[in-house]
Formats: structure tokens, sequence, C-alpha cells
């Protein structure tokens, strides 16, 4: 088990090399001089300002170069300085990314919450009316388009209902609480500031649906075909006819087996959950990552592209490796003695 | 008949329907006997008769949308089938346990055995987990299961098919339940670990007085286990009584030709040609009215238009027939064709040559650092085969059968070695110099769905190859040539028009048996033909395959695991273990008088279908099960299981060289056994 990790583990970190090379290379070939982009068309005529400019950011040195330079960098946390607001990466990524987490955790978290019971339900009562809902979730969840469902809940339950409250990870006039993690549930439990709780936690719920919409349809329909599977599998038979517990047949037989394949669907799920709110956190005004990303494809802002595809990469890769080591977890057959 | 008062089990008009949407199939209907508490019971039957239904409908564990429609299953007193889930569940398991036949498949693969092992006792309340596990280890024990107390901690895929077996066989023992119902027990395993399975299961029958209903289609099998067989034919019970008297003297005509359609391992006849019934089992969403056997019966007499019942025919026998019912006897089956001596000139030339041919697989790593294993699939092997001539490759599972039938055909590449076929080496040969030969020599395959394309219809399967290797150079002509193809397997004409799905399993073998012969190949490689089929629909297959090879001149090479079918088609036969070969004799030779150790135990693994035969046949025990190939024991490969095994044999590797008339075999102490 300990070499299987390990060599996972190198693997892992092969393929995060290779992802930011290749980024790198992508970012160096896309048309586009960050130079001009950054300085505005009079500072740009200046060829003075110009180079000033690309020594300061090293946009001058040969491309291997600036690529070994990255590399340094970054085993060091340092992405470098954005061009658009002229800090340091790693603190504007400070600052965005725990939104995002937050958003995107709740957002599986409800996944979960959902469609693992309404899968296995749907799989186990075949062609009741759970399942007939399940199969109803499963397809709008996956074919709805986000920005269309995004600005319907905001419509009917902020605009017409006025039950949930509007964009923004808080009220406007409410005080933000001290940043400890920058995960303001978290924050706010650690401050015992309940009041902020409750309004950010309020705040957190119809983006979690609309991001978590598409996931709720995969995980639900994974889960029942999965479970569909494991059910018509000789050992469940061979289960019943020991004379176990429908239950226990049910949670201790099928469900492991049939969570193989869930795991690995929810492990990417998650990492799309991360790095791909873009849509959501646009409509909901939701300062993460995602708008981040968005500004900083318009402006060409290169090193933060580098930063957030660097991170983009790990993130994959990790929750890859993670997913690799509960599915070795769970079943034994992976892993030779 | 049994006294009442020690009857266990007793079955009165059971029906078992699927309720399906295009009307009820009627797997079961109208099934009774008795079971006595202690005995074992036979059901035989060929695939879709309803044997397992029938057990199925015991243990009330039904798949959607079957339905026990009528009917009663008395045990101890209770209606099994009116018993509502909770009162059910607690017979399953503990009253009645039941194995599959699947071992691979049986066993959850994510649980350690001593959950799964556990469970099945804790569930009843009888044991407390602890008192469980350290009886879940004395019953692995019991099995035969090496060294239990760590054995139960591994998981399913560590154990091989016929450990997973004694597994199973350990959880049905487990609460000492009054019946065991065994569905096709042994079927997918070898014939020496089929052996050592049933032996258990005859021993525990005898040390734990639990009554046993052991399903086969193999009579073989049924007549060394039980103490009364049952025969089902469409949903019914056509015949009852002791394996003795229906096995040698058989009172419905279907029981008359499950017996004749099977090839026996201790047969002398020198006719290749089984009898066979006509026709297939009829439709059970509508049975016909009269004997359901009548479209097949050749015994049928103006009456059967009437449905006979299940009557006595005397005091322990029972039969569905008109005919025998009034004191009628089956006479044994006329051949067709007078033996035909095989014309075997002893001057024959050589069609195939294999010299030393060695087929190594390197197996992916377990990690980065650990050296590469190779698995030695093939190693050594050097046969010849003579045009005209049949050559079996027997072998368990494993040994390399496949492997080299894949090598001679050149589907697979050789590690090293020389294969020669009619003169041209083509050991080393590209693709597209093999291709022309390809003509020449076909392949046909076990499993005849997989091997067709599901997409094409039979008419342009079988055109295919002819335009592929321009044999016609026209549809037309082509479509000319699939109709006298079809012909000449006994298929009508029309069949080509239709897609392989709606063909039965023995009409699809065919198929595949008119594309081999389709280019006109000189060499037909044949790996496991007829495994997958019914004892009637092999006869057929085998008796078509003779025909083929007299009109054709066609030359064999015949892979199967079943040592009755290869003896009786079979010219000579070479036994593989481990990637070598063990002995090669004449068929005649190889069963009367095997020189190799492994050669008898195989052979005396084989059951035959009569019970005073078996009675008088040698058992030699075949220890334990063939080690791996990636690592095989050191001097003669089959040391680790031979009976007779000397020190000499750990440390010097017996050569193949001629024993007794010409008989090769490697074995420092050939015929000691
Ligand atoms: N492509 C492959 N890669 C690795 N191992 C293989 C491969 N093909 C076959 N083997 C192994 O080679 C050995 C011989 O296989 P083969 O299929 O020839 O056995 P067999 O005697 O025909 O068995 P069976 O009766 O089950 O069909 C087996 O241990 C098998 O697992
Ligand atoms: S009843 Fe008639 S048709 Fe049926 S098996 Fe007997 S002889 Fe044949
Ligand atoms: S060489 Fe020895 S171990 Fe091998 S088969 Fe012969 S007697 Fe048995
Ligand atoms: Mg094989």
């Amino acid at each position: 088990m300990i070499r299987y990790v390990f060599s996972r583990l190198a693997t892992s970190i092969v393929l995060v090399l290779l992802a930011t090379l290749v980024v790198f290379l992508i970012a160096n070939t896309i048309p586009g001089d960050p130079a001009l982009a950054a300085l505005g068309d009079e500072q740009a005529s200046d060829p003075a300002a110009v180079s000033a400019f690309r020594a300061l950011y090293g946009l001058d040195k040969p491309l291997w170069e600036q690529y070994w330079r990255f590399l340094q960098r970054l085993a060091h946390g340092d992405f470098g300085r954005s061009i658009s607001s002229r800090r340091a990466v790693m603190a504007d990524i400070i600052d965005y990314a725990p939104a995002t987490i937050e958003l995107a955790t709740i957002a599986f978290l409800l996944s979960l919450l959902i469609g693992l019971p309404l899968g296995i339900i749907a799989a186990v009562r075949r062609d009741s009316w759970v399942d007939h809902l399940a199969r109803a979730v499963a397809l709008i969840g996956v074919s709805a388009p986000t920005f269309w469902l995004a600005f319907i809940m905001l419509a009917i339950f902020y605009g017409y209902l006025g039950w949930a409250p509007g964009t923004g990870r808080l009220d406007p006039i409410a005080f933000a609480p001290d940043r400890i993690t920058g995960m303001l549930l978290i924050d706010t439990i650690i401050l015992g500031d309940w009041e902020t709780f409750r309004d950010a936690a309020a705040h957190l719920v119809l983006p979690s649906i609309v991001l978590a919409s598409a996931t709720i349809g995969l995980i639900t329909r994974t889960t029942r075909a999965a479970m569909l599977e494991a059910l018509s599998q000789d050992y469940v038979r061979v289960a019943r006819a020991k004379g176990l517990l429908a239950r226990v047949v049910i949670t201790g037989h099928a469900l492991p087996n049939a969570m193989l394949p869930v795991v690995t669907l929810g492990g990417l799920a998650y990492a799309n959950l991360l790095t791909g709110a873009v849509m959501t956190e646009t409509v909901f005004s939701w300062p993460g990552l995602g708008r981040y990303t968005f500004r900083s494809a318009v402006s060409v802002d290169f090193p933060a592209i580098m930063a957030i595809t660097t991170i983009v990469a790990a993130v994959f890769v990790l929750v890859n490796f993670l997913v690799d080591l509960s599915y070795a977890m769970l079943d034994p057959r992976v892993v030779k003695k | 008949m049994p006294a009442p008062a020690d009857i266990l089990l007793q079955v009165r008009d059971l029906r078992t329907w699927f309720l399906t949407d295009a009307g009820p199939v009627r797997a079961v209907d109208g099934v009774s006997f008795d079971l006595r508490a202690g005995e074992t019971l036979g059901i035989v039957g060929e695939s879709g008769s309803g044997k397992s239904v029938c057990a199925k409908s015991i243990m009330r564990l039904l798949d959607e949308p079957a339905r026990i429609v009528g009917g009663s299953i008395l045990f101890q007193g209770r209606d099994l089938a009116n018993l509502d889930e909770a009162a059910i569940r607690s017979v399953r398991g503990r009253e009645i346990a039941m194995v599959f036949q699947d071992p691979m498949t049986s066993l959850n693969p994510v649980l350690r055995i001593a959950r799964q092992l556990v469970e099945a006792m804790t569930a009843h309340g009888r044991f407390t987990p602890k008192a469980a596990r350290l009886r879940a280890i004395d019953l692995l024990r019991r099995m035969g299961v090496g060294a239990p107390e760590r054995a139960i901690n591994s998981y399913p895929h560590q154990f091989s098919g016929g450990m997973r077996q004694r597994v199973m066989l350990s959880m049905g023992f487990s609460n000492e339940p009054a019946l065991l119902i065994a569905d096709e027990p042994t079927t997918a395993l070898d014939v020496t670990i089929q052996a050592q399975i049933l032996e258990l299961l005859r021993e525990l029958n005898h040390d734990f007085g639990t009554a046993v209903i052991l399903i086969s289609h193999d009579l073989g099998v049924i007549a060394n286990v039980c103490q009364r067989i049952l025969v089902m034919y469409a949903g019914e019970v056509v015949e009852e009584g002791p394996p003795e008297e229906l096995l040698s003297d058989p009172r419905h005509p279907y029981t008359w030709a499950l017996l004749h359609a099977a090839p026996r391992i201790d047969a002398t006849a020198t006719d290749r040609r089984l009898a066979t019934i006509d026709g297939q089992p009829p439709d059970p969403r509508a049975w016909p009215d009269g004997c359901r056997f009548r479209a097949r019966c050749p015994f049928a007499i103006a009456q059967c238009a009437d449905h006979p019942a299940l009557l006595p025919i005397n005091d322990t026998r029972a039969s569905r027939c008109w005919v025998t019912q009034q004191g009628g006897t089956l006479r044994p089956p006329e051949r067709a064709h007078p033996a035909p001596t095989m014309a075997i000139a002893d001057a024959r030339q050589p069609l195939l040559e294999v010299t030393d041919l060695h087929k190594h697989f390197v197996l992916p790593k377990d990690g980065y650092f650990t050296p590469a294993r190779v698995l030695r699939a093939v190693d050594g092997v050097s046969l010849t085969v003579h045009r005209g001539e049949t050559v079996g490759l027997v072998g368990e599972s494993g040994c390399g059968k496949s492997t080299l039938a894949r090598l001679v055909t050149r589907l697979h590449a050789p590690t090293a070695g020389k294969i020669v076929f009619d003169g041209i080496d083509i050991s080393q040969a590209r693709q597209s110099d093999i291709r022309p030969l390809r003509r020449r020599m076909q392949m046909i395959f076990q499993d005849p769905y997989a091997s067709l394309n599901p997409r094409m219809s039979v008419g342009e399967i079988l055109a295919g190859p002819l335009l592929l290797h321009r044999i016609v150079d026209s549809r037309s002509a082509a479509s000319g040539r699939v109709g006298e193809l079809l012909d000449l397997v006994g298929l009508p004409a029309t069949a080509a028009g239709r897609f392989p799905h709606e063909f039965s399993g023995g009409q699809r073998q065919r198929i595949s048996i008119a594309r081999a012969l389709a280019v006109g190949p000189d060499l037909v490689v044949a790996d496991e033909p007829i495994s997958a089929l019914d004892v009637n629909i092999q006869a057929q297959i085998i008796n078509l395959m003779v025909d083929l090879q007299e009109r054709l001149g066609l030359t064999y090479l015949f892979i199967a695991h079943d040592l009755a079918v290869v003896r009786h088609v079979c010219d000579r036969i070479i036994v593989l273990y481990l990637g070598k070969v063990m002995e090669i004799a004449r068929a005649a030779d190889l069963f009367t008088r095997p020189l190799h150790p492994y050669t008898s135990t195989l052979i005396a693994a084989a059951p035959v279908p009569d019970p005073r035969i078996e009675r008088t046949r040698r058992h030699v025990p075949m220890k334990g099960e063939p080690p791996s190939a990636v690592n095989p024991p050191s001097g003669c490969r089959f040391r680790t299981r031979c009976p007779i095994a000397q020190p000499r044999c750990t440390v010097e590797e017996p050569v193949l060289q001629p024993g007794v008339a010409g008989q090769m075999v490697a074995c420092h102490f050939p015929g000691a056994l």
C-alpha cells in the first residue's frame, strides 16, 4: 500500500510539471502582447517604457529561462506580479480562493447529500415514483444551462418571493468578520458571530444550488446505475440466500461495490466545482477565483493566468490522487500485496 | 414411497411463471417431488428446462418478474411459497442453504472472506461474532482450505475458483442446514477440481446428515453423488428414479436421448457419431398440448396427443410417458452409419509441425521498482498434426491450450520456436505473409456469440471471407456459395438474411463453422467449440464436424477440457500441463493405458454416468490445484500434485520420450501409477 501511494504521488508530481509546461508554452504562443495590454496606448508607443516593463517582468529573457524562473518561484509559492492588479499573484489568489472553496464545497456536499440517497433509493425501488423523480432531477440538473438557472432562481427567490438575499457573499451593509481563513462560515463560527454566520449561509443558498445542479444530476445518475449494476450481481443473491436483512444486503453488499464508480465521478465533480464556477460567480457577484480568472484572461494577465492554470492542474491532479487512494481503500483488487 | 414422517421437503404442483409483458413464461409448470431428510437428489435437464427456477422458488430468491403462481413447497410443516419476507429470511441460510454455479462472482469482491462467512452465522443470532469466526476457520479447514487462519483474512480475488467454491460450501454448511441446494456447483471448474468438490459434497452429506439437491446438466456428476434423480423437461419432471436403474434403463425418451447423446469416457465404440434428437425444446410461453416432448420423440404414439401424468412405473420409479407407463421399454438407438474406419494411413504427411515453441507474456508490474514477471504460457512444446487427422489438446484451465491454438494460427507471435505449416515456416512470418495462409487454417471459438458480429447478417458474415480471399469475384457468386455453406452445416438457406441473435447457441456455432469452412481450409483449429452447448447440441455439432471431416478431408486441432468428448472425436491426444507436453498418445491407448500420472488422474476425475461402473473404476485423488505458471516447480512441474513423486522428480526435469508402443511421455516413472 505504501509503495502504491508513493508511485501514485510520483506520477502526480510529474503530471503537474507537465501541465505547467504546456500552459507556459500555450500562453507564450497566444497573440496579444502583455506589455501593450498593460501599459495603455500612450506609454506603449514609448519603446523605452516597453522594454523597461519587459525587463521588470522578465519578458525579455529566452523562453526556457522564463520557464525555469517560473518553476523556481513556483517552489516558493511565488507566481510573480499580476500585470493588471500589480500585486503579487499569490496575494490575489489568497484573497479570492476562499470564496470559491467555500461555495464549491457547499455545492459538493449538497450534491452528495441529494444525489447519493436519491440514486440509491431509485435503484432499490426501481420504477417507483422515487425512481421517476430521480431520473427527472438527473435530466434537469445535467441539461439546464447554468446562467439560465441562475437568473431564474434569482428572479423567483430574491426578486419575486424575497425569500433569499441578493448577490454577493454578505449583505452590503454588514461588516465582514475579521479574516482568519477567508471562508465566512468557518470564520464566523470561530469568532462566535452568529448573526454574520446566518447572513453568509443565506447568501450561499442560491449560488450553491445553481452551481451544484449539474453535479447533483451526475451523481444521482451514476449512483443509480452503479447500484442497479451491483444489485444484479451474483454476490447480492448469495447475500440474500444467507438470510440477511434487505437493509444489510443493500448497504453492506451492494453499496460498497456501487461506490467505486461514484468515487471517481465525485472526485472529478469536486475538481470541476472548484475550477468551473465562472458563470455562477459572475451572476451572483461572487468574489471568487472564477471571476478573477475571467478578468485575468481578458487583460492577458500572463502571470495570473499561469498561476490559475497551475492551480487548476494541481487541483485536478490532487483530486485524482485522492480518488486513487480512496479507490484502493475501497477495492482490495487495486493494490496487490 | 418414503414414509411421511421423514419427509423434509414436499413440492406439489409448483408453478413459477415469469409475468412478462409478452405473456407468462411458464418456466416451472407443475413440478412435484419429495425429499427425505439426509437424502441426495439430483436434478438434470437441458438449459431452460427450469432447474434453477425450481431451486430459486424453494429459496424464494426469484428474479423479477417471476412469481410462484401455484402449488406448495412444504418444508418442515410450513409452506415456503406463502411465508412472509421475515419468515422466509429465517429459513434462508439457516434451514436451507444454497451454493451457486459461478464461484468467481458469488463472493463479494470488496469484502473479506471472514466478514462474508461470519455474517452468514450471526445473521440468525445463533453465534456471537467471535464464535462465528472460530467456527468459520474450522469449516474452512474442513473444506480443505489450507492455512485457514490466514486465508480467512483474504479477499476473494486472492483465491482460485476451486478455493472459492470451498468457501461457498463453508458458508452453506455454517448453520448446519437441513437442506443444501447446489446449482451447477462444479460447472465452472476443471474436472480435477470438480472431482474434489463432489467428493467433499458426498462427505458432508454423510457427516452432517444434510439433505442435498444437486442440479447439473451433467449426468455423470449427478450419478456419482445422488441417491435419486429427477429429469426435467419443459418445466416438468418427466422421470424420477434411482441412478442405477434410471441410467441403465431410462423410461422416458428424453432421458434416453440425454444418455445416448453424451460421449462417455469409458466408451469403446468406434463410431464417432452420437445419437441425437432433432429440434428444440418447445417455447415456454406456449407449451404444446399433449406430451411436451412429442415433437422430438422417436417413440411417439397416437395417445401422446394427450398430456401424460407423472405416474409410478414400479416401486422406485416414475415416468411421464404413455409408452413406458404401459410397460414399454426404450431400445438403444440405431446408429445411422456403421462404424467408419477412419482411413488413417501410416505414412501420412505432416500438415503442421511445431518445434520447441514458446510464448512468454510479460505481466504488468506491481510498482515502479519491482522486476517484471514473466508468465510462460507455452514453454517448449513440440507436436505434429498429420493431414486428415484429429488431434486433441487437453489440460486444466490455464495450461496454455488456447495460447497454443493462437500461436499455430499465428494470431499470437511466438517468443521462440518453429511453426511449419505445410512445408512453410510461419513462425516469424509477417502478418501480410500470413494472410494468404489464413485461407488454409481457420479457427472456431468457444463462444459463438462473441465471435460473430451482431450487426452483420449471416449472409454477410459468410460472404466476407469469400470476397476477402477472392474465392468468388462477385456478390452474386458469393450468395450462391453462402447457400451451399448453410446447407453444409445443416441450416436453411433463409438463414442468410437473419442476424446472429436470432439463432440458438448451437445454430450460432454452426454459423461459425460455416464461416471457417467458407474459405476451404485444410486445418481447422477448434478452441472448446462445444463447451458452451447443451449435451444434445454438443452431439449434433460433433456429428457435423465428423461428417465434414470425412467429406472435405479436414484436419482438426481440437481443444477441449471434456475428456470424454476428446476421446470420442480424436485420433491422437496431447496432454498439456503448465505450458509443457506431458504425454502424446493415440486416443485408445491414452485412455486404456495412460503412462503419465497426470493423465491417469485426469481420466480418473472424469465421472461416468453409471454408478455401477463408477464403483469399479480406479479413483486417483488429485491433490491441490495447478501451481502458477509464473513460477513453476523445479524438476518435474507436476511433482507438487503427483501421487508417486520421488526425490528425483524435484531435481531432474523429465524429457518427453517414447514409452510403450511409441507413446510419448515426460515422466521418470511412466506407467507406475
Ligand atoms: N494476453 C495475455 N497476457 C497475460 N497472460 C495471458 C494472456 N493470454 C493468456 N494468458 C495466460 O496464459 C495462461 C494460459 O492461457 P490459456 O488461455 O491458453 O489457457 P487454457 O488452457 O486455454 O485455459 P481455459 O481452459 O480456461 O480456456 C493462463 O495463465 C493465462 O492467464
Ligand atoms: S408420451 Fe409419447 S411423445 Fe411423450 S415421451 Fe412418451 S412416447 Fe414420447
Ligand atoms: S516425473 Fe515424478 S513427479 Fe513428475 S509425473 Fe513422473 S513420477 Fe510424477
Ligand atoms: Mg482456453
